[in-house]
């Protein structure tokens, strides 16, 4: 089961409204290498994969669901103020006419989440592969968002973020390490 | 919503950034189970994050499900406010 706690992983301020900003983090989160993607697919895996990496699988995958929830919090905050007028300038007036303010699973140019995102091949090196490669492209589409953004404040939350994908895919990359050595030993043995 | 006093987002930023050092060492230990020094510190942030913890919500309610609700009596769950209105 998870426990929910009533905080934030790590403070979300914003400067200004600026719904053009929280466009780009829908990105983030629906979109294909999002955190609603990452959470899903590390805690579908954990199933099926040696018991060695079971908790890692677990710990990260929880941590995607904070790392959602602060994503949210951005664009709820980058767009509460904003009027429908400022909403079509950031063209998210599609979105408006839809969801109004609401938060919606869908990616930054509107194609609504997929389960088609993520894979589950049973097989753990083939699974740790994907989630390393999962892990530097969502550091680089953060990285996209933060050379597009001029808000410091949103920006130090970003930074965050892109730094937890660093340590994520290195922390899969000792998990494959572990997995390959396990497999040799069982095979001289 | 009322305007929370600066003390709330004080002790909220010490809470998270000594969870914080949980996570980090969580999914460290994950991958290095046998690292002793790690393990000592795990519990070490752990017992301080528990006592940051007790101290926050007896001035601003709980922050999780099974805390004790201290100074009130009545269900203060929903009456604080929720991360993203802060
Ligand atoms: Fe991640």
């Amino acid at each position: 089961m998870w426990k929910y706690e009533k905080k934030l992983q790590y403070p979300v301020k914003v400067s200004t409204c600026n719904p053009t900003l929280a466009k780009y983090l829908i990105e983030q989160y629906g979109g294909a290498d999002g955190e609603l993607a990452a959470a899903l697919r590390y805690l579908n895996q954990r199933y099926t994969i040696p018991d060695k990496v079971v908790g890692l699988l677990t710990d990260i995958g929880t941590e995607e669901f904070a790392h959602l929830e602060m994503i949210a919090t951005m664009i709820y905050k980058l767009t509460k103020d904003a009027t429908p007028e400022q909403l079509k300038e950031a063209g998210i007036d599609a979105h408006y006419v839809n969801h109004d303010k609401a938060l919606f699973y869908h990616n930054a140019a509107g194609a609504p989440f997929t389960a088609t995102y993520i894979q589950a091949k049973g097989d753990p090196i083939a699974d740790l592969y994907e989630d390393i490669a999962a892990e530097e492209k969502a550091r680089a589409t953060y990285q996209w968002i933060i050379d597009l953004s001029d808000d410091p404040d949103l920006n130090d939350s970003l930074r965050f973020l892109r730094e937890r994908e660093v340590v994520h895919s290195q922390r899969f990359r000792e998990a494959v390490e572990i997995l390959k050595e396990e497999r040799d030993r069982k095979k001289i043995f | 919503m009322e305007q929370l006093p600066q003390e709330y987002y004080q002790l909220l930023e010490e809470i998270q950034s000594v969870d914080f050092v949980i996570v980090e060492l969580t999914l460290y230990l994950d991958t290095h189970p046998d690292d002793y020094n790690a393990l000592q510190q795990y519990n070490q942030f752990a017992a301080y994050s528990k006592k940051l913890k007790d101290n926050f919500e007896s001035l601003f309610g709980p922050l999780e499900q099974g805390s004790l609700i201290k100074n009130t009596d009545y269900w203060s769950w929903s009456s604080s406010p929720w991360p993203w209105q802060v």
